[in-house]
């Protein structure tokens, strides 16, 4: 038996009616957040209340890795520390080579008065946890506002991009894997300089190019890189791999790649500052409605 | 003492003592941070969601208690730390909270099989409301496994009933009977 018994004479209005009103608020608030992207800053306040729970609930995470950490065993350790050197020496001597290859090109530019390209200071973060959200591909990482991040940042991770950082807020950011269904990057064949979009499917370890004609030159195994047309990701940074090829379809392939990033075996990440000022899109300053290329608006249906 | 009959020891024989509105509060804030714990992929969409079963154990065995804005509230909290629409979790919820305060005596009165059976039922209309709710908002419809979460909820329904109501039982006097 409960010990508390109900109210003999009821208060309030009835059960229906308050859950008409909950309901009405709930709805007028998912379609504020859909169509308008109202509410980001009342989304802020909450994220700051939670972000103290949200440290303690990563901690027994973070206490056993700790402790996985403190039991690896000697000989593991010095092969991957071996390992790291030998990698250390082959990126030392590739970044000399770039740092020269820089310089060269400063000058050729000088010499054809173009302007400079100028370099993206990295910031790192670390991977607080994946989204709970079945619907979307983001993980949360540690850096927000009072750290300069912004939407729209590209992030990378040591072997290529992962994503973009698609909402802030003070002490956190969502980035938006680039398997997200709302993400699309434009990259460029390696091998034969062909340009595309990548179109993230919604699930784990697969992006598309679509509406490539049947004739397209790529070929399985070719490394796609990002092309820099968006102003958003600078140019040459691995994105996927090509994985299969379907041309069966009526009059555009199909093709399948899968992320060069591990998109999701990773806890630290990079972001890139913003690239340079662009200039006015000449379309919108003359009035028309243009969607910007580089903030990443969801595509609808 | 039966599998089905393993809240019944608590609801027949004795009067439980009234649950104080801190303690209410304690168990949703420790379903909360169960929710927030990062796992990996997989898991994670097997994983129960903690505050769906703790408000409807509320809702159920408090119905007079508490309404529908704690479960409105900590509705808004999990959209915020699932990066979901705002408002989706709100609202599945408080249909939740309404539909546990809607059946409270039915499934009070019920042994504890039938008692799954209902919870199962609804966490997965909730479940199936924000889905509802998502496809709306043109999302791509999720793979199966995401109803696992609501199995695993209504399979932690006995274990909730048992713990929850430990704080709240007399403690007995060796001298009586």
């Amino acid at each position: 038996m409960q010990a508390s018994a109900a109210p003999i004479f009821k208060r309030g209005p009835s059960l229906l009616t308050r859950l008409a009103f909950f309901s009405l608020v709930s709805i007028t608030l998912i379609v504020a957040d859909v169509r308008f992207r109202y509410l980001e800053e009342m989304r802020a306040g909450v994220s700051v209340a939670l972000y103290p729970l949200q440290e303690v609930a990563a901690l027994p995470g973070a206490l056993f890795s700790r402790m996985g950490d403190f039991f690896v065993t000697q000989a593991s350790l010095s092969r991957e520390n071996e390992q790291l050197k030998r990698e250390r020496l082959l990126s030392g001597a590739a970044s000399q080579r770039l740092r020269a290859l820089e310089a060269e090109n400063e000058q050729l530019r000088r010499i054809v008065n173009a302007e400079p390209v100028p370099g993206r200071s990295p910031t790192v973060a670390e991977i607080l946890y994946e989204s709970r959200d079945p619907f979307t591909r983001k993980v949360v990482i540690d850096r927000g506002t009072m750290h300069d991040m912004k939407t729209g940042l590209p992030v990378v991770d040591h072997r290529g991009v992962i994503g973009q950082i698609t909402r802030v807020f003070p002490l956190v950011s969502e980035v938006s894997l680039l398997t997200d269904k709302s993400q699309s990057i434009p990259v460029q064949n390696v091998r034969s300089g062909v340009r595309s979009i990548t179109f993230g499917l919604g699930h784990d370890g697969a992006v598309e190019l679509r509406f490539m004609p049947v004739n397209a030159d790529i070929q399985v195994g070719d490394l796609l890189v990002t092309s820099g047309i968006d102003g958003t990701f600078p140019p040459g940074l691995p994105v996927a791999k090509v994985t299969r090829i379907d041309p069966n379809a009526a009059s555009f392939a199909r093709i399948h790649c899968a992320p060069v990033a591990g998109v999701s075996s990773f806890n630290r990440v990079v972001v890139l500052s913003p690239g340079p000022e662009r200039p006015e899109n000449p379309l919108a300053a003359a009035g028309k409605t243009v969607a910007p290329t580089a903030s990443p608006t969801p595509r609808k249906p | 003492m039966s599998w089905n009959s393993l809240g019944d020891n608590i609801h027949d024989d004795e009067i439980l003592l009234p649950v104080r509105g801190g303690y209410i509060l304690v168990t949703m804030l420790g379903a909360l941070l169960l929710n927030l714990i990062p796992l990996p992929g997989w898991v994670s969409s097997a994983m129960p969601d903690f505050v769906a079963v703790i408000l409807l154990y509320w809702s159920v065995f408090q119905a007079h208690r508490v309404g529908l804005w704690p479960a409105w509230v900590m509705g808004l909290l999990m959209d915020v730390a699932d990066a979901s629409l705002f408002g989706q979790h709100a609202a599945a919820y408080c249909a939740l909270a309404f539909a546990g305060i809607f059946l409270h005596r039915r499934i009070q009165m019920f042994p504890m099989s039938y008692q799954i059976a209902h919870v199962l039922g609804i966490l997965l209309g909730q479940q199936a409301l924000q889905l509802v709710v998502r496809l709306a908002a043109s999302a791509e419809p999720p793979d199966m496994l995401y109803f696992v979460s609501s199995l695993t909820g209504a399979a932690l329904w006995p274990a909730v009933v048992v713990i929850l109501m430990l704080p709240m039982r007399r403690s007995r006097h060796p001298n009586e009977v």
